[in-house]
């Protein structure tokens, strides 16, 4: 593949094109970005796009973007005109994961701005380097309810890492820069900048670069020495660790540091949900993920160890089941970019403060004095343990009793298939689930899903911004047919702008995470979850309501079908080799498949069942 | 409870107090009270923060507050290194037959008497939260009609400042 590496550095990359254009390329800058006076905001606007290295921007115009518009016709900047602007910041988020770099989404004031609501608490809670620019109504009108207005700085103020409302065209370029070093640097995340109409309109002078004015914003980059040196003590000393690493490895460019940290260690890693990925699946060294439908190994890797190696990860409720009895014997070694997680659901031993990848390299240098001093630990139990867990409660699954497809053989299909160069977007649900487990990834940026906001609807449009920004990989969305109702429209986008994703859509006419509940947790009272067309006493009718094949041909999609078992590859192989539209393959599979292993939210992962009524034991005194 | 007082740095632009106020209340955080005034540098306000708290959350309250990025610097101020006041204008009922009680109460309060009618006085007092309950104590057997009471606003005692040469140390960034 010759796509630009993922992950890699790419945040890094973004955050020094700012840097500099400040300080090292200033002439370079000033060549490319000769001062021009007597423009108006909205060009000012554009060639600061320009200037700050976008290469596209996804999005809608309406009344109050509208002058923005017009030189970005003209502008070398990229325009991919989405049908809805929840869209568009799915696509600017699933861009920025996939390659690293800031994506971009654009929407006018009101309803534009208000639907870009979704994809930033989306991009927030991932932490994934967004900037949205959004019209306003003109200034005078702000405040007295004008037509399409809406405070969308004070609607996304809890969901972006900052926002801006410009005031003055002349500020224009600095808010863009401060924006896009914001967005790239320190923990990631979404920033949205408001700018009424006729401060696009108004004329301004134009110079590169700006300064940046942000005396609040020093983000700790740089570990501790100290807590470092105790970290890599506390490691020596351990006798079972276990290495929990969150998505910040992968913002940090860190894998190559972490599969070193590995080696060093000998220790067991497990990757959460936003970190699939960034660590090869095919190590033995990897128990694959932990949390509510983590591997039994993996969530019982960190129940049952003494030292907590969390790098970029948060403690979030999904991973820890019950906090009062996560982890009762564990030390926990806490290395994370954002103070305010460290200690925030789980205290943490030796807290470090900083990137990911300058703390592994540091931990490494340290763990290497520790073993030259004398100080290797000797894991052979705990590896002992650790792979009598695996290999009694392996990842699997039961093909369905009525005889219907299994989703979880569809999804470990296409990912053999389509193999680990491939990059999969999500939805949120079952399939998400199988897809983080059944699909097996070996390179950063190659999985992408909404992991903190749980959006449904997140798959296409992020697939479609992860194509765009690495045309020459295969980009498959696996979704569900909840979730593929919720954004397909953008299925159009991506026929009309040339951007041939490829979705496999498990198709349980339900809502089959809801239904999986309700079949636990509800008795089987399948309240509002059944998405086909049904008889009055609830059973399917014979219709497909819609039917997705004649859906896709709709948006100009190659439509395809699958019902068996004898298909499954051949239509995932005919789907690989169409490569000049987008392609949508229906796998009509069983709606009673369910996502195994799991631990019932509010529970302990002491209770982690590996299937329906398959309670491991573990026996007390093993470890 | 337990009561910590937090005078916040900030900078001087449009939406920062809603920031604040809205972090507060997203994360379940008290406030008892709040006062935002200008400081010596026009660039700056000064939020003086009274949060209502055991020290685990203010922990979080300190670190989720400094990723705010208009947000310099928080420095916690406690009782003995720093001085506090709150003002209070306070409308007592104050017919002929009481005039001399309210007016000899405003005196050991150090009071001042800034309106006056037939019916009622109003007193302007400052202090600290204490004192000014004290004296509301007294008030209220005469009847109070009404009342006005400010938020804390706090100095830290000695030379040290919160910005410039010899400055106070923040709340640590770093866990």
């Amino acid at each position: 593949m010759n796509s630009p590496t993922p992950g890699e550095s790419a945040t890094r990359e973004a955050a020094a094109a700012l840097t500099g254009v400040e300080t090292v390329d200033r002439s370079l800058a000033a060549a490319a970005h000769e001062p021009v006076s007597g423009i108006t905001g909205a060009q000012s606007l554009v060639r600061s796009l320009e200037a700050v290295g976008v290469d596209v921007v996804f999005g809608i115009p309406g009344g109050a973007i509208l002058p923005a518009y017009d030189p970005l016709f003209d502008s070398r900047v990229r325009h991919v005109l989405v049908r809805h602007e929840q869209g568009a910041g799915h696509a600017a988020t699933g861009y920025a994961q996939a390659t690293g770099r800031v994506g971009v989404c654009m929407a006018t004031s009101g309803p534009g701005a208000t639907n870009l609501v979704t994809p930033l608490a989306d991009a927030h809670m991932d932490s994934v380097p967004v900037v949205a620019i959004t019209g306003q109504v003109p200034s005078a009108s702000i405040g007295t309810d004008a037509f399409q207005e809406a405070d969308i700085r004070g609607i996304t103020m809890p969901i972006t890492k900052h926002n801006f409302l410009v005031t003055d065209a002349a500020e224009i370029p600095q808010r863009i820069a401060e924006a896009f070093h914001l967005a790239s640097t320190g923990r990631p995340g979404p920033v949205l900048v408001d700018i009424p109409k006729d401060v696009l309109q108004a004329t301004t002078d134009f110079s590169w670069p700006p300064r940046l004015d942000l005396p609040g914003y020093k983000p700790t980059t740089r570990p501790h020495g100290k807590q470092v040196r105790e970290a890599a003590a506390l490691i020596a000393r351990a006798r079972r660790p276990v290495l929990y690493v969150g998505g910040g490895v992968l913002k940090a460019g860190a894998t190559e540091e972490l599969a070193e940290l590995a080696e060093l260690t000998g220790a067991p890693v497990v990757t959460t949900l936003m970190a699939r990925g960034a660590f090869p699946d095919s190590s033995p060294q990897h128990l694959g993920m932990p949390g509510m439908h983590g591997t039994v190994a993996a969530v019982t890797a960190l129940q049952k160890s003494d030292v907590i190696v969390a790098l970029g990860a948060r403690f979030d409720d999904r991973v820890t089941g019950q906090l009062s009895s996560f982890a009762p014997d564990a030390q926990v070694v806490h290395a994370d970019i954002d103070p305010a997680e460290i200690g925030k659901n789980r205290k943490a031993d030796v807290p470090i403060v900083g990137d990911a990848r300058e703390t592994i390299v540091e931990l490494v240098a340290a763990l290497r004095a520790e073993h030259e001093a004398g100080r290797t630990p000797d894991l052979a139990a705990w590896w002992a343990q650790l792979d009598e867990w695996r290999q009694t409660y392996p990842l699997g699954y039961d093909w369905p009793e009525d005889g219907s497809l299994s989703p979880q053989y569809v999804i470990e299909r296409l990912g053999a298939i389509a193999g680990p160069d491939a990059v999969y977007a999500a939805g949120v649900g079952q399939h998400q689930m199988w897809a983080a487990q059944f699909v097996k990834y070996e390179k950063p940026g190659t999985w992408l899903n909404s992991g903190g906001l749980g959006t449904m609807g997140y798959a296409v449009p992020a697939a479609m911004g992860a194509k765009y920004g690495r045309p020459d990989t295969t980009v498959w969305a696996i979704d569900g047919d909840g979730c593929f109702q919720m954004t397909n429209q953008e299925l159009a986008t991506c026929a009309i702008e040339g951007i041939p994703i490829k979705v496999a859509v498990i198709n349980n006419g339900n809502l089959g995470m809801v239904r999986q509940w309700q079949t636990l947790f509800y008795e089987g009272r399948y309240s509002n979850t059944k998405l086909h067309a049904q008889n009055a006493d609830g059973t399917p009718k014979p219709v497909r309501i819609p039917d997705f094949v004649a859906l896709a041909e709709a948006l100009g999609c190659v439509g395809l079908r699958c019902e068996s078992r004898d298909d499954v590859d051949a239509v995932i192989e005919k789907a690989m080799s169409i490569n000049d539209v987008p392609v949508v393959i229906d796998f009509v599979v069983g709606s009673d498949a369910q996502v195994w292993p799991m631990v019932a939210a509010g529970s302990s992962n002491d209770d982690i069942m590996a299937a329906r009524d398959v309670r491991p034991v573990f026996g007390e005194g093993q470890v | 409870m337990t009561r910590h007082t937090l005078s916040v740095l900030v900078e001087n632009k449009s939406g920062v107090l809603a920031r604040v106020s809205a972090l507060f209340s997203r994360r379940g955080f008290n406030i008892e009270s709040l006062a935002v005034g200008p400081t010596e540098n026009p660039d700056l306000s000064r939020m003086t923060i009274v949060v209502d708290a055991e020290s685990q959350p203010l922990e979080q309250i300190t670190k989720q507050l400094n990723k705010l990025i208009e947000i310099i610097k928080i420095v916690e101020l406690d009782g003995g290194a720093a001085v506090q006041r709150e003002l209070l204008l306070v409308k007592v009922r104050a017919p002929m037959a009481d005039r001399t009680q309210v007016l000899q109460t405003a005196e050991l309060f150090r009071a001042h008497v800034v309106d006056v009618n037939t019916d009622t006085v109003t007193l302007e007092a400052t202090g600290t939260p204490d004192k000014l309950q004290a004296l509301l104590a007294v008030l209220a057997p005469l009847g109070i009609k009404e009342m006005a009471q400010s938020g804390t606003v706090a100095l830290g005692r000695g030379p040290r400042a919160m910005s410039g040469a010899g400055t106070l140390r923040p709340v640590e960034r770093s866990a």
